[in-house]
């Protein structure tokens, strides 16, 4: 008896089973590459490739594209920090002290409408608000390394433009030796602001002329968009050679003094937090060693800590606003 | 209740279920769920557990007494001895994801930053106590000397809230040191007040 089926006695596999050449000979490539010692670099280059995506905008808020900076120092080669770790690991106490809550609860903030208070010793002092702060100069990226004082850096992107462009624009009298930054202090959005780690509001300050330096940023955006909230927006600081906690989120007053500020850090323990908190691997924090520093999402568990590098890197554009100064005394 | 505790199968039962915050840890490390900064975290989090394995520890025999349940006592030096695993792992997190086993810098650093050495101190004790856990160790002291030296519990749980307390200074976030603080100091009172009592029955 013969038996029929629909069998024909060659069966073929779905066509989605069938591995597409391309893969099979990746494989047979990375094979290839082991034998010839070179899998580490292709393993790396793999390994990049976050870092490749990540140059791309990251498609979360408006697009605010920067053009290319001339000023020294304006954009390291290092490879930026990805979008989200640099948007989920955040020190904004406003939000709380973990470095995951602002993250989380930065939403609340609001940044529209928004306007600055630029007062003190200046000739046009006003209250400006954020569109026409925009307009001051031309939006510029600047690709900087951010040290944290707990020993962490990342690499960021940032879009903005040099503070001296506000500063010459409302004309600084001559007793003005130094500008305090006031930042959002709103108990309503900011629930951080309950505790008593600091004195609200959080304020800052610099030398003018580290605050004329073209390296000190007004930023407005990263990574070619508008500052994501737990970050800052809509307008912060960002000083590349000082530790990060220089830089003030959500500015909403820019105050020309005579008088050294007392930043909100100095205020709290002013035996760890100086004025000039420069990035200085030779100077410890009373509570971290300062010489080495872990780069977020680049440098893995087991990988050595880096050297952390005078001024952050930046000594060569920086170092001359401290000559002759004990930086020690003056950390 | 009390024959559950009986049973032989509940050491087992809090065994497994005091190796699952490792087993969590290790599950996260392998998926890379750690976040931007995977040895902050895992500093944080085997610190964290070290603290809650010995609040629950000192909470076994104020337990025993108050819920009259005496069975409870056969669990104390499993839940030691996992506190003391978890300060392993604490210790050995920071020596190699912070310090890169780099000895020279690690002493350096304990001479630099009080808290690594009240923790590192509490480390020693905690590390006697498990020493001088097993029977023979008990034998071998005798119950009046073994006891003496397994008090320095105490001592572990002060210098551990100092340990944290100094750490979190840095932001003045004390929120979770206090809790914890709170905890030990009912546990600890509560020894106190009992011998206290008893000095005054006696």
């Amino acid at each position: 008896m013969i038996i029929t089926s629909n069998d024909s006695g060659f069966q073929h596999p779905a066509s989605s089973e069938i591995t597409p050449a391309q893969v099979y000979r990746s494989r047979r490539d990375i094979v290839r590459s082991m034998a010839a010692g070179s899998a580490g670099l292709v393993l790396a280059s793999w390994g990049m490739r976050d870092a490749r995506a990540q140059m791309q905008r990251p498609g979360q808020l408006a697009s605010l594209p920067g053009g290319k900076s001339g000023v020294s120092g304006a954009t390291t080669m290092e490879k930026p920090t990805s979008y989200k770790d640099a948007s989920t690991y955040n020190n904004f106490y406003e939000f709380g002290t973990d470095k995951s809550d602002p993250a989380k609860r930065a939403h609340t903030l609001v940044t529209d409408p928004w306007s600055v208070e630029i007062e003190g010793l200046v000739k046009k002092p006003g209250r400006v608000n954020l569109e026409n702060i925009m307009k001051w100069g031309a939006m510029e990226e600047r690709i900087y390394r951010l040290r944290c004082v707990e020993g962490w850096s990342m690499v960021i992107p940032w879009v903005g433009y040099s503070l001296a462009e506000l500063i010459r624009r409302v004309e600084p009298l001559p007793g003005a030796k130094f500008v305090e930054f006031v930042t959002q202090a709103d108990p309503k959005t900011m629930p951080g602001l309950r505790s008593g780690v600091l004195d609200w509001p959080y304020v800052e300050g610099l030398r003018m002329d580290e605050a004329m330096h073209p390296l000190t940023l007004l930023a407005f955006g990263m990574y070619g968009e508008v500052l994501p909230k737990q970050n800052g927006a809509p307008l912060r600081l960002v000083v590349p050679w000082k530790y990060g906690f220089k830089s003030g989120k959500s500015l909403v007053k820019i105050r020309f003094v005579d008088k050294q500020p007392v930043s909100s850090w100095e205020k709290a323990a002013p035996q760890e937090y100086g004025f000039y908190s420069n990035v200085n691997p030779l100077v410890d924090h009373p509570r971290w060693s300062q010489a080495t520093e872990r780069r977020i999402g680049e440098d893995g568990l087991l990988a050595k800590k880096r050297k952390t590098l005078m001024f952050n890197g930046y000594e060569a554009q920086v170092g001359q606003l401290y000559a002759g100064m004990d930086l020690k005394k003056f950390f | 209740m009390r024959a559950l505790l009986r049973h032989p199968g509940s050491w087992w039962a809090l065994l497994w279920a005091g190796l699952l915050p490792l087993a969590w840890l290790v599950m996260q490390t392998l998926q890379d769920q750690l976040g931007a900064n995977p040895a902050e975290t895992l500093i944080r989090a085997t610190g964290d557990w070290t603290l809650r394995g010995l609040c629950v520890t000192l909470a076994v025999t104020p337990l025993r007494t108050l819920l009259a349940l005496p069975e409870l006592a056969r669990f104390r030096r499993l839940l030691g001895l996992l506190t003391f695993g978890y300060a392993c792992l604490h210790l050995l997190c920071y020596a190699w994801f912070d310090m890169g086993f780099e000895w020279a810098d690690i002493v350096q650093d304990m001479a630099k930053r009080p808290f690594i050495l009240v923790g590192f101190s509490a480390f020693l004790l905690l590390l006697a106590l498990a020493a001088t856990s097993f029977n023979r160790a008990m034998r071998w002291l005798g119950g009046r000397r073994w006891q003496a030296l397994h008090r320095a519990v105490y001592a572990v749980a002060v210098l551990a809230i100092l340990h944290f307390w100094w750490m979190r200074a840095g932001k003045q976030n004390f929120d979770e040191v206090l809790l914890y603080a709170a905890l030990l100091a009912v546990l600890l009172g509560w020894r106190v007040f009992r011998g206290l009592r008893a000095r005054r029955a006696g």
